[in-house]
């Protein structure tokens, strides 16, 4: 597999959700000639992920980030817009080049009280995928798994059932799922959120060890920005369906430029109970993906708004430093530039 | 603005305890004899109007704790030993039925930590409501749909979407729904199993803002378990630390952060990262908690300390006083000898400079 093509590579990727739920709402939209609406979840995001990269993708709760992964991996159409696996349209995939690629590419879902099945005992819940793709195993590599994610002693594990682990302890069967295959490619969705700090040491230590030894590829979306640094190499910045900062992690945490992402970072809760921490200015109303502002869509909490923000903003690289970009009016020059983003 | 943790404290040490443990047992039975021995002479109270913070390593019993309170731990678990009290009343062998009709959601409601699932998937979110109000409360179905309009208000939900189903929303919003209905019975103690982990820092920051000040309006007490110590620093006034299903700690928030004094508690705080110093190491706490078949006659802490000695292992730890406060309590043999033996972890380093005081 060459090198020179991302991974895994989305371009343009819009996904929209008809909210009418019921036939009812669909007749009666027919009848009153209203248009369904619709959830813009994802809306517009390019993005590459490059071979033993790894990239945080970060965001206000419910701006698309599950809904972008689960496109990633296929689950859903995208509504617009594009999905490559090296190069490859997956649009264009048949039945056996998808199970190739499910067996490359691993998600480790966000909530794992939804994502385990009940009746599975631990034990065969992290077979399962061997099972699926037909690769031999024996019970000593799915202890192995186990301990590698600090489920030690595995033994005291195997034969549980979900129900009877802790909230910790369930995210980190989900994650020995989903790296039992040793995939090239992992989607993580926010796989360490209940994890004491220690604990998710541990597991951040295995993730960079999978990535630096051999090769492995990752989207990691979390919103704990005091941990994504030890992991991330990049990360990109969600508000409302659209990528809005995207920059290497120690910059992105150092210098932020767009103002949602300046407000992210004050709002990190502090580890002394001296310190006063100021909260950040950012008031109002989260995003609404239904009712979306024409413009920069973070212009009603921004404490920058300038006029020209009904307008949308490009995503314009920093003038010293060509490896990142943002999506905001105060950063580029008005005069020489074209303000409507194309589509 | 900015609600600092131990600001309430002089006005709490008047007031009663709300909820008491006194050397409570939990243990779980699991297919073969094996039993998990989960919590073991957890001992602490929470006194009224305070908010109370509980951190430990996941799998310590947390969720077992909150899950006893309020008669809701899993058919193979059971309290074993010693007594829960709340506002003076033991509780720990009522019956289902008293659980239903005296504590649940109109005296003690939960948040849990499977909150995004506790969701019934089937029903529209305003729906939910008029079923909490028809069992607990006289409200109209208008009137409870009113009231859900309110709370969503309060969570930052748009009110637009009461009656979406709990599928249309993302993670972060399902479990901003479920904060909304746990204040539905404006209760006086609520307990949040890890409340604010699936959402942004900024609706954390919000949410917590608003809980805060529930404190004084609505006079409510609050069990916080969270992972995150730095979120219990900011919005609790005193706290508990586990290991292993004991107790190793537990006191006023800033005593517990100037004299941390149990093993655990002291490398937890080492370990934590902080955002203003993103070059410092992310450290791993080594070993693991000892596999607990039954109930533990030493300390759990024992294999990972670095301070433990021979006696260490002949005993659970009995509480003891750090610096003659009775109020801050560490359950370690060696704790009045930690400021000497753990001097090199107690200084807190000199730090360079904070990278927030750029971004402002
Ligand atoms: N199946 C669906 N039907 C309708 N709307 C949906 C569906 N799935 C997601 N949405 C909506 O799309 C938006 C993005 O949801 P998504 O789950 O991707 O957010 P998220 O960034 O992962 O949030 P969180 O951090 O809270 O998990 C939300 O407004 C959500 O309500
Ligand atoms: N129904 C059960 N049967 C057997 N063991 C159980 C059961 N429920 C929990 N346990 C075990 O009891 C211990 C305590 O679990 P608990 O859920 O209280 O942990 P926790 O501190 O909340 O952890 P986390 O932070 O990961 O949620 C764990 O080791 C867990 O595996
Ligand atoms: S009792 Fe012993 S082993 Fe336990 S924390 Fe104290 S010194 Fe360490
Ligand atoms: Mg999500
Ligand atoms: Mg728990």
């Amino acid at each position: 597999m060459s090198s020179d093509v991302p991974v895994l590579e989305l371009r343009g990727l819009e996904k929209y959700f008809n909210t009418s739920s019921g036939l009812l709402d669909t007749v009666k939209n027919r009848i009153t000639r209203k248009s369904p609406t619709f959830v813009q979840a994802v809306d517009g995001v390019n993005m590459q992920l490059w071979e033993n990269q790894v990239q945080g993708v970060i965001g206000e709760s419910g701006c698309g980030k599950t809904t972008l992964l689960r496109t990633l991996i296929g689950l859903y159409k995208p509504t617009n817009g594009q999905l490559l696996f090296h190069g490859d349209p997956v649009s264009e995939f048949t039945k056996e080049e998808w199970k190739e690629f499910r067996r490359h590419v691993q998600i480790v879902f966000q909530d794992p009280f939804n994502s385990l099945d009940p009746k599975f005992s631990v034990r065969r819940t992290v077979a399962e995928p061997l099972e699926i793709h037909g690769i031999a195993y024996d019970i000593g590599q799915i202890k192995e798994m186990l301990e590698s994610v600090g489920l030690t002693p595995a033994e005291k594990y195997l034969g549980r059932f979900p129900n009877q682990l802790s909230g910790g302890e369930k995210q980190r069967v989900a994650i020995a799922r989903g790296l039992i295959t040793k995939p090239d490619v992992i989607l993580a969705d926010e796989p360490a959120s209940m994890l004491d700090v220690s604990t998710q040491a541990e597991i951040l230590n295995l993730l960079n060890k999978l990535t630096d030894e051999f090769g492995v590829s990752m989207v990691y979306i979390s919103h704990d920005l005091s941990t994504v640094s030890y992991i991330c190499d990049k990360i990109n910045v969600m508000y409302l369906g659209r990528v809005v900062e995207e920059a290497p992690t120690k910059q992105l945490l150092t210098e932020p430029k767009h103002p949602y992402t300046q407000a992210l970072i004050q709002s990190i809760p502090i580890p002394d109970p001296h310190y006063e921490r100021e909260r950040a200015a950012v008031g109002g109303e989260p995003g609404d993906p239904i009712n979306m502002p024409a413009g920069c869509r973070f212009k009603n909490r921004c404490p920058e708004r300038m006029d020209v923000c009904d307008q949308t903003p490009m995503d314009v690289a920093l003038s010293d430093d060509t490896n990142r970009t943002v999506a905001c009016h105060l950063y580029y020059d008005h005069s020489t530039e074209k303000t409507e983003q194309a589509q | 603005m900015k609600v600092r943790a131990g600001m309430m404290r002089w006005w709490c040490k008047m007031s009663d305890p709300i909820l008491e443990f006194n050397n409570v047992d939990i243990e779980y039975q699991t297919r073969g004899d094996n039993a998990v021995h989960a919590v073991n002479d957890a001992t602490f109270t929470i006194d009224e109007h305070d908010y109370f913070g509980l951190v430990g390593e996941s799998g310590c019993g947390k969720s077992t704790i909150a899950d006893a309170i309020v008669g809701g731990l899993d058919d193979n678990g059971e309290i074993s030993s010693g007594t829960i009290r709340y506002k003076g009343t033991e509780i720990q062998n009522y019956s289902e039925s008293q659980f239903n009709k005296e504590i649940r959601w109109k005296e003690i409601s939960v948040i849990p930590q499977s909150s995004m699932n506790s969701l019934d998937p089937v029903m529209k979110l305003s729906q939910q409501a008029v079923e909490i109000a028809k069992y607990h409360t006289d409200l109209s179905k208008a009137e409870a749909i009113d009231r859900l309009r309110e709370l969503f208000d309060v969570v930052g939900l748009s009110e637009s979407r009461i009656h979406d189903y709990p599928h249309q929303f993302s993670g972060g919003m399902q479990q901003r729904a479920i904060i909304a209905f746990s204040l539905f019975l404006q209760p006086s103690l609520i307990i949040a199993d890890e409340p604010t982990t699936a959402l942004d820092v900024i609706m954390q920051d919000q949410i917590l803002d608003h809980i805060n000040s529930l404190k004084e309006e609505w006079e409510i007490s609050m069990l916080m378990i969270t992972h995150d110590i730095s979120v219990v620093f900011e919005n609790c006034d005193t706290m508990a630390v586990m290991h292993g299903g004991q107790i190793a700690e537990a006191g006023n928030v800033v005593d517990l952060f100037d004299r941390p004094r149990h093993p655990y508690a002291i490398l937890l705080q080492n370990a934590f990262p902080d955002v203003r110093y993103p070059d410092r190491e992310l450290a791993v706490i080594e070993g693991h908690p000892p596999q607990l078949r039954e109930k533990p006659d030493f300390c759990t802490f024992a294999d990972r300390c670095p301070w433990s000695i021979a006696e260490c292992y002949e005993g659970a730890p009995d509480p003891q006083s750090v610096e003659g406060d009775e109020d801050h309590q560490a359950w370690c043999i060696r704790a009045n000898e930690m400021d000497e033996l753990a001097a090199d972890h107690l200084t807190k380093p000199a730090e360079g400079r904070s990278i927030l005081e750029d971004i402002q």
